[in-house]
């Protein structure tokens, strides 16, 4: 019989996942794994992880990972890329990395126009140290910060990554995506497909936010989940491509 | 060699570029914008990379990484940015990546002030970041010894795969001097450096899974990590070896100067006056603070001292605590302080000197 489908070399056989029944972790992690893996570029590629469960891979991947502090992977894989052009430099950073304690890290990065990918998992709340407020917390979802659920007058609104990258001029591509729907899957898989090659030809800062879900702290089982990813997080995290600078190539 | 006039931050920067360093990121603050300045026009000149950081706190992260990736790398930096470094170094120490920065002291604490100052001794020696570890921390008393210990913390941040701290200060920094510049290390050595690197550097390798880098400021399993830092104080003992100390006029002494970079110049600069005066005094001035060379106080005849008097531009008195215990109460330890940004005086010395030899 024909073997059509078969698990990513880049994930190592005797490892098991540390995610929870229904993350998308591990569904991002096998993308990248199987676009590193078509692309021809694993002994090329570095993983430059953030703080968090963003972190409960690197036990279980076969390529060069580096876990950065809470915040810096921009400027780490900064530092690396810079050094070593010839590496394919991303970083794997959750919302509480990206979007809030790296902040000034990962605007920076953007606006310096640094040659690397960023993975964005966007979740909505912090999964790892166990359901805080996150800047990209929905308004009225609860958190164990905000107990009564986000609200705009204490806590602002949710902060959307792709748009404010793209008041910057330097950032080559940004898409949104989400892995709820097998069509969307592949379509996060194109993606970062697209992202790491604009990497390789040295157009510059690429960023593929991934909008997922957190069935254990969002207090729900998986295919809840996945209903408020469709209903809830989509609304408000519109999917599609915010900035591509090839279309504006001849 | 030539000898050349050279500001001391100039210097270090220089020192670090003949060294091989080819990473500088940093971040604006005074008294050590030289070292930023200089590097960013002449790193570009010898394939290096400059960056100018959104912060110290992305600064030293973009030092991690590019260390991480097996570049001799470097970040400097003077008393609050230095704070914020602590992130970064403690990451690096825990990940065993090789780096050096520099602190160009200044006055604390808080923003303390703009002058140069000694205040930041403790935290330079003993806690330069969370977890518990140490590193080689280097006090240079001159611009010249501020460049030799620049080509010293290179090697010995490769040869051990740590973080290394050279402790300077204002004077230090801002200060002229004629130096001796270190031979420039050829484009071969340097990427010769690189490669021996790149069986654990960050970079990308073959699809290996025992063999791929995996830079780790941490671990999961508390065995792991236990025995990671089991290594480490190992290291930190053999260390002790290395110290490396000025002893000067020790052996009649019968008052004991001590004091590290800037004081420590000064401090002997009144152990010749001393002595011209008749005054039998002797200096012991650190050139490691960690490892801090504590065997050189066995050396003074507690028969013959009266005190030890330690000179130090910081209030309270922080390294005064070392050498308590390596004096460990033979004889009554004096100071002579000052703070705030103020240099210590030489005549101040001389009287606290003369004030315990007629007392």
């Amino acid at each position: 019989m024909e073997k059509i489908y078969t698990r990513t070399k880049t994930i190592q056989e005797d490892k098991v996942s540390g995610f929870c029944p229904g993350c998308m972790h591990s569904t991002v992690i096998k993308l990248i794994g199987e676009v590193l893996e078509e692309m021809d570029l694993v002994d090329k590629a570095v993983c430059v992880q953030g703080i968090g469960c963003c972190g409960l891979h690197m036990d279980y991947i076969a390529y060069d990972d580096i876990t950065t502090p809470h915040g810096r992977a921009c400027a780490s894989a900064t530092g690396i890329k810079r050094t070593n052009p010839e590496s394919l430099v991303f970083t794997y950073q959750g919302d509480g990395d990206f979007a809030s304690i790296g902040l000034a890290e990962s605007v920076s990065a953007a606006n310096r126009g640094e040659n690397i990918t960023v993975i964005f998992i966007n979740n909505g709340i912090y999964g790892m140290t166990g359901g805080q407020l996150s800047p990209t917390t929905l308004i009225g979802m609860k958190a164990t910060t905000a107990p009564k659920g986000r609200n705009a007058e204490e806590h602002g609104y949710p902060i959307h990554m792709c748009e404010l990258l793209n008041q910057l001029k330097a950032p080559y591509y940004l898409e949104r995506t989400s892995c709820n729907t097998p069509a969307n899957v592949n379509k996060t898989k194109n993606a970062i497909r697209k992202a790491f090659q604009a990497q390789m030809d040295g157009k510059g800062f690429t960023m593929v936010e991934i909008v997922t879900g957190c069935p254990t702290n969002w207090g729900m089982d998986a295919l809840q989940s996945l209903d408020f990813i469709e209903q809830k997080m989509l609304p408000e995290y519109p999917l599609g491509v915010v900035r591509d600078r090839s279309k504006e190539e001849v | 060699m030539a000898r050349v006039f050279m500001k001391g931050t100039e210097a270090v920067a220089e020192a670090a570029v003949r060294a091989g360093c080819r990473f500088f990121a940093g971040y604006p603050i005074t008294p050590q914008n030289e070292v930023p300045e200089y590097l960013s026009r002449r790193l570009p000149e010898v394939g290096g990379v400059f960056i100018q950081g959104e912060s110290e706190v992305a600064s030293v992260s973009m030092v991690y990484g590019a260390a991480a990736a097996g570049t001799r790398s470097m970040t400097s930096s003077s008393s609050p940015g230095i704070s914020l470094k602590s992130e970064g170094i403690s990451y690096c120490a825990a990940a065993r990546i090789p780096m050096v920065y520099a602190n160009f002291a200044r006055g604390g604490p808080g923003v303390g002030s703009i002058q140069p100052a000694q205040q930041d001794y403790l935290q330079a020696t003993k806690a330069s970041g969370n977890g518990g570890f140490r590193m080689p921390v280097l006090a240079p008393a001159t611009v010249q010894e501020a460049v030799d210990l620049t080509v010293k913390a290179f090697d010995w941040a490769d040869r051990d795969r740590t973080p290394v701290l050279i402790l300077a200060d204002g004077v230090i920094g801002t200060m002229m001097e004629p130096v001796v510049l270190p031979e420039m290390k050829s484009d071969e050595e340097v990427a010769a450096i690189k490669e021996s690197k790149r069986s654990w550097a960050c970079v990308g390798h073959k699809l290996d899974y025992a063999h791929r880098s995996w830079i780790e400021p941490g671990q999961w399993s508390t065995a792991k990590m236990q025995e990671c830092n089991e290594k480490a104080a190992a290291m930190y003992k053999a260390w002790e070896k290395e110290a490396m100390v000025e002893e000067y006029q020790l052996e009649d002494a019968e008052i004991v100067l001590t004091a590290y970079g800037i004081s420590g110049r000064i401090a002997k600069s009144a152990v010749n006056l001393l002595r011209a005066e008749g005054v039998r005094a002797g200096l012991i001035r650190p050139i490691t603070v960690f490892p801090f060379p504590a065997a050189a106080y066995d050396h003074i005849d507690y028969g013959k001292a009266r005190a030890v008097l330690d000179v130090e531009m910081s209030i309270p008195a922080l390294f005064v605590e070392d050498v308590q215990a390596a004096v460990k109460g033979r004889c009554p330890i004096e100071t002579c302080l000052c703070s705030g940004g103020n240099i210590m005086s030489r005549e101040a010395v001389l009287a606290a000197a003369k004030k315990i030899m007629e007392g």
